[in-house]
C-alpha cells in the first residue's frame, strides 16, 4: 500500500460566527470536514443552519474566525484575498444559486473571461467555452446576453465558467435554488456526469433529490454536522421491480 | 390491482397478456413488473362478480384465449371509483411511534432515530433518481409517479429536519 493522497480539501475546527444587528448569530460551529479527490459530497439541512456559510469558507469568500482548510494539502491559512481569487479561477470553481453572471458580458465572454485571467491564450479559451456548452448542451446562444437566458441556461452557463480552467475541486451553493423541476433534474444530470469523469464536488442544497445524486451526505444543522452517510452505490434495481407505485389486491 | 384491470377494460376488450402489456406500457418501470398469473387469477375472480364477461376465442394451433368485456355493474365500479377521491397519504405511523416513545423506553435516542431514518430516504431517493434517469423519457405518467414519490420523500425529509430542530433544542 502506498501513502493515500492527500484530500481534496481538508478542514478542522471551522467556526465562523456572523455579527448582525440581534447579536452574534453562530453560524459554523467547529465542523470538521474531508473530501477525497473524485467524491461528490451533498451537505444539505434546513436554511439557516450555515451550509452556505460553510461552503464560502471553503471557497475563501468568507475567512474562519478560527480552524483551517487544506486544499490538495496545502494549508491556506496563510492565504490572503489576491491568492483565494487566484486559487478560485484555477482549482476552485463555484456556482451559486443565483448565477452571478456578469450581466452586460455575452455567454461567450462570462466563460472565457476566467481562462483569459488564468493566462490561457484567447485560441485556448475559445476551445474550452466552445466545447463545454457544446457539453452543456447551450451551444448556439454564445452571442446571448445571460437575461437573454432561461434560468437554467444561466445555470449551465455558470457551470461552464466554473469549470473552464479545470478546477480540481467545485463548490456548488444551491444550483437547484431558483430553478424549476426540469431546471432541478437537468443540473443533476450535469453534476452526475462531471461527478462520473471524476470531478470533486461539494453540493449545498435543501433539495433532497439534488443531494441523492452525491456519494455521501451531510446533515448539517445548528451550525454543525449532525450525520455523515455513504449513499447506497449499488447500481439501480432492475426496471419492474422497483415497486414505486403499489397496486392494492 | 382489481379497478386498474377495470379500467383498461373500459376502453377495449382484452386477453390476460394484453392487459398486462397495458400495464407495463402505461407506468414503465415505476410499476412492479405485473405477475401474469395474478392477472389472471383478478380476471377470474371479476368474472365471478359479474363486473367482466369472457369469451373463449378458438385459435389455430394454439390453446384458446380468453378475451373479457366490461359489464354494465363492470361500468358503473369504474365510474363509481373515478368519482370517488382517494385518502391523503398518511404520515408513517410507525416512524413516528418510534420517536414518540424513544426517550421514554430510554433504550434509544431521538437524534439517532432521526439520522437512521433519513439515510433510509436518503438511499430510497437516490434509488428513485436512477430509475427516473433510466426510464423512457417520453413515459409521462413514469415520470409523474417517480416525481411524485420524489416529493413525498422531500416532504418526509423536511418534517424529520423540523423533528430535528425541534427535539434537539430539548436536549
Amino acid at each position: 500500500m502506498k501513502d493515500s493522497p492527500s484530500p481534496a480539501l481538508r478542514a478542522e475546527g471551522l467556526v465562523r460566527t456572523h455579527h448582525g444587528e440581534s447579536g452574534p448569530a453562530h453560524a459554523v460551529r467547529g465542523v470538521d470536514l474531508c473530501v477525497q479527490s473524485g467524491e461528490f459530497v451533498a451537505i444539505t439541512g434546513p436554511s439557516g443552519a450555515g451550509k452556505s456559510t460553510l461552503l464560502h469558507l471553503l471557497g475563501g469568500l468568507q475567512r474562519p474566525d478560527s480552524g483551517s482548510i487544506w486544499l490538495d494539502g496545502e494549508c491556506t491559512a496563510t492565504w490572503r484575498e489576491t491568492r483565494w481569487a487566484v486559487e478560485r479561477r484555477k482549482r476552485i470553481g463555484i456556482v451559486f444559486q443565483f448565477f452571478n453572471l456578469v450581466s452586460n458580458l455575452s455567454v461567450a465572454d462570462n466563460v472565457e473571461l476566467p481562462a483569459l485571467l488564468a493566462g490561457a491564450s484567447p485560441k485556448r479559451a475559445r476551445a474550452e467555452r466552445k466545447a463545454l456548452l457544446a457539453e452543456l448542451g447551450i451551444e448556439g446562444k454564445e452571442r446571448s446576453m445571460p437575461g437573454e437566458l432561461s434560468g437554467g441556461e444561466q445555470q449551465r452557463v455558470a457551470l461552464a465558467r466554473a469549470l473552464v480552467n479545470h478546477p480540481p475541486l467545485l463548490l456548488a451553493d444551491e444550483p437547484a435554488g431558483s430553478l424549476d423541476s426540469k431546471g432541478t433534474r437537468e443540473v443533476m444530470r450535469l453534476l452526475s456526469r462531471f461527478h462520473e469523469r471524476g470531478q470533486t464536488i461539494v453540493l449545498v442544497t435543501h433539495d433532497a433529490r439534488l443531494a441523492s445524486a452525491a456519494d455521501r451526505v451531510i446533515s448539517f444543522f445548528d451550525g454543525r454536522t449532525a450525520d455523515d452517510v455513504a449513499l447506497d452505490s449499488t447500481p439501480s434495481r432492475r426496471p419492474g421491480t422497483s415497486g414505486v407505485l403499489k397496486l392494492r389486491d | 390491482m382489481r379497478l386498474p384491470l377495470l379500467a383498461l377494460l373500459a376502453r377495449a376488450p382484452a386477453h390476460g397478456y394484453e392487459l398486462k402489456q397495458g400495464l407495463e406500457q402505461l407506468l414503465g418501470s415505476a410499476y412492479p413488473q405485473p405477475n401474469i398469473g395474478q392477472i389472471y387469477v383478478t380476471l377470474g375472480r371479476l368474472e365471478k362478480q359479474g363486473l367482466i364477461e369472457g369469451q373463449d376465442i378458438e385459435q389455430s394451433g394454439r390453446p384458446n384465449k380468453k378475451v373479457y368485456r366490461l359489464t354494465a355493474s363492470g361500468q358503473e365500479v369504474v365510474r363509481t371509483w373515478f368519482d370517488t377521491p382517494e385518502d391523503e397519504p398518511r404520515v408513517r405511523d410507525d416512524f413516528f411511534m418510534k420517536l414518540a416513545l424513544a426517550s421514554h423506553t430510554g433504550i434509544a435516542d431521538q437524534i439517532a432515530l432521526i439520522n437512521n431514518q433519513r439515510r433510509q430516504y436518503l438511499n430510497s431517493m437516490r434509488g428513485l433518481s436512477k430509475l427516473a434517469a433510466a426510464e423512457d423519457r417520453d413515459n409521462r405518467y413514469a415520470h409523474l409517479l417517480f416525481e411524485g414519490a420524489m416529493l413525498h420523500l422531500q416532504a418526509d425529509l423536511d418534517w424529520l429536519e423540523r423533528c430535528q430542530e425541534e427535539l434537539e433544542e430539548l436536549e
